[in-house]
């Protein structure tokens, strides 16, 4: 089967590095086509990054606590860019201070994200999860 | 003996170069008007008799090439996705292949887009869209909205892999000439301009050049190898590179101002000078070149006041003592742009023309050059650095009518420096201002196809530091 393509980045001032590293090798070893856009990326590098290789799923981290104001409109965007049928996963310190998860996890949910994940997370669950959601048979 | 006759057909002027190989000498210069609207060959006779009353047997020369930049030089239009991704690639292969780029297309085009490319008229497309195995709608649709089209001019395919052929077949079933080659961007952020470059060279020489009634000049010459601009960056590489045997200059920029476009060329990797600054964006290619239609001594000298403002000319004319208001100045502007081939004869006249290559310079580096910004984080600053850092480059060659005939050509070159007042460009902090003084540079990069080390050799003797 072709492989899925995922675009993956840290997003906004975040220059949180060693994570996205980590990710874009479990990723890849899961059996993933990855277009790492690294560190510090805006939401149109995500979203311009997408269009051009078809991407199936975009994997937003952040670690720095800005993650909220950062991807506000994020999903809305990707859908006026025509990326309707791209699954949006978000996951890492998303915001600041010692908040319930559960409500952060709403919130991102509401703003149209399809997956949200608490800090420290392994890959292994959001691999799980592309698969079922991409419909990959092991 | 072993010779090279090396012929430019510009826009104005067909410039001929007569070199000895074996000495390594500029044996004559001559020039005439170009002809190309009546008859090219007009043109060419009278720069080859020139060269003949000179005592140059030309004809025995043992390389005859030629290259061109008349008859509006290669048109070309370029199709992408993303502005900032493949159509920004798509550009800058075309540019490389020594074309002007008349505009760049993104998405699906629309019918009133389709309807603009054909007014624009051009020589050429160069269509991509996707990586490689990325997406494949866009440039379908684009194919079929071109293959639907009336407009009849070789297309080359430079898009996703994956689709290569079905663009292919859509194109030729609509009896369409059309040409695949690798993509400009096999992957995200990946460049691959050189074979859409090759693959326009060969449309140049297999179609265009008949297309503008050039192939007469084959009469003179065994080959009319390349566009004019391409012959300068492949003398530019051929400087900064070197040979097997011969060591180059090592990284170098090369700014052409001409009556209607300024070019620049860098070749330089461009990497960040300083330690902490974050590269983004595409790439770039490290044979780069732009060119500014709205910067130039003469045709474009109307647009140029328009970009710089007249307020710049007026100072920097009163800095070299010569107070003239704003109205004498834009009269003055507008003249040069309706007499294009006027040679200033008065000191003032002179002057304003050193102010406005001095502006050419300045805004064509300007735009050519990479910048930084700044990033404010919770952690502090942080550096993003967009296209090339030129800030060490050692060298700045000038070439063009105005830099190699101008008594003190630093003056104008001297707008390729880093301003301290805009100090986010990384424009060359302190570069040696070399002078093509000769105008040899497309013949050297012709002569380069031929025989590089001798074409070195040559460009080393004669262009040489202010």
């Amino acid at each position: 089967m072709e492989k899925k393509t995922l675009v993956l980045g840290v997003i906004g001032a975040d220059v949180h590095a060693v994570g996205n590293k980590i990710l874009e090798y479990a990723l890849t070893e899961a059996g993933f086509k990855v277009v790492n856009i690294g560190v510090m990326a805006s939401q149109e590098e995500f979203i311009n990054a997408a269009i051009e290789t078809n991407a199936d799923a975009i994997l937003v981290s952040s670690l720095y606590g800005h993650g909220e104001l950062d991807c506000q409109g994020f999903p809305q965007k990707c859908k006026e860019a025509g990326l309707d049928d791209v699954l949006l996963y978000v996951g890492g310190n998303l915001v600041v201070g010692k908040q319930d998860f559960e409500e952060v996890k709403k919130r991102f949910l509401e703003m149209g994200f399809h997956r949200v994940y608490p800090p420290g997370t392994m890959p292994e669950t959001a691999i799980a999860d592309l698969k079922k959601d991409l419909g990959i048979e092991d | 003996m072993k010779t090279a006759l090396l012929m430019d057909i510009g826009s104005t002027y067909t410039k001929v170069r007569f070199f000895d190989l074996e000495c390594l000498e500029l044996v004559a210069s001559t020039r005439a008007h170009t002809t190309v609207e009546t008859d090219v060959t007009i043109g060419i006779n009278k720069a080859l008799s020139q060269l003949k009353e000179q005592g140059v047997d030309w004809e025995k020369a043992t390389y005859r090439l030629a290259c061109s930049s008349a008859a509006g030089g290669l048109k070309m239009v370029a199709i992408g996705l993303v502005p900032e991704l493949t159509a920004e690639a798509a550009k800058r292969a075309a540019l490389g292949a020594g074309a002007k780029v008349l505009k760049v297309f993104s998405y699906e085009l629309s019918d009133r887009e389709m309807a603009e490319i054909q007014s624009l008229e051009p020589d050429l497309i160069l269509l991509a869209g996707g990586t490689d195995g990325g997406n494949k709608k866009v440039i379908l649709h684009n194919a079929k909205v071109l293959a639907h089209s009336s407009l009849d001019v070789p297309i080359v395919a430079a898009g996703n892999k994956s689709v290569a052929h079905e663009v292919e077949e859509i194109l030729a079933k609509a009896n369409k000439d059309v040409r695949v080659t690798e993509n400009v961007m096999p992957e995200l952020d990946k460049l691959n301009i050189e074979p859409a470059r090759e693959t326009i060279r060969q449309v140049f020489l297999e179609r265009i050049i008949e297309a503008k009634g050039l192939e007469k000049a084959q009469e003179y010459v065994e080959n009319l190898m390349m566009p004019t601009p391409a012959a300068v960056l492949a003398a530019a590489q051929l400087m900064a590179d070197g040979t097997d045997d011969e060591e180059g200059l090592g990284e170098l920029m090369v700014v052409d101002v001409g009556g209607a476009t300024t070019d620049v060329h860098s070749l330089a990797k461009g990497d960040p000078a300083k330690s902490g600054v974050n590269l983004r964006g595409l790439p770039e290619p490290y044979a780069k070149r732009t060119v500014e239609g709205d910067l130039g001594m003469r045709y474009s000298a109307q647009a140029l006041l328009d970009v710089v403002g007249v307020k710049l000319l007026k100072e920097a004319l009163k800095e070299m003592g010569f107070e003239l208001s704003s109205d004498e100045i834009k009269e003055k502007v507008y003249r040069l742009s309706k007499d294009v081939e006027y040679l200033p004869q008065t000191e003032v006249d002179k002057a304003l023309d050193t102010v406005i290559g001095w502006a050419a310079v300045k805004f064509a580096v300007k735009r050519h050059v990479g910048r930084v910004e700044v990033i404010y984080t919770p952690f502090g600053s942080s550096y993003l650095q967009y296209g090339k850092d030129l800030t060490p480059l050692k060298i700045v060659i000038g070439t063009g009518g105005v830099i190699v005939n101008h008594p003190e050509p630093g003056k104008i070159l001297k707008g390729a420096i880093f301003d301290d007042n805009d100090p986010t460009l990384l424009a060359p902090q302190n570069p040696q201002f070399w002078i093509d003084k000769q105008y040899i540079l497309s013949a050297v990069g012709l002569l380069a196809e031929r025989d590089p080390s001798a074409a070195l050799k040559i460009a080393k003797k004669y262009i040489k530091p202010l």
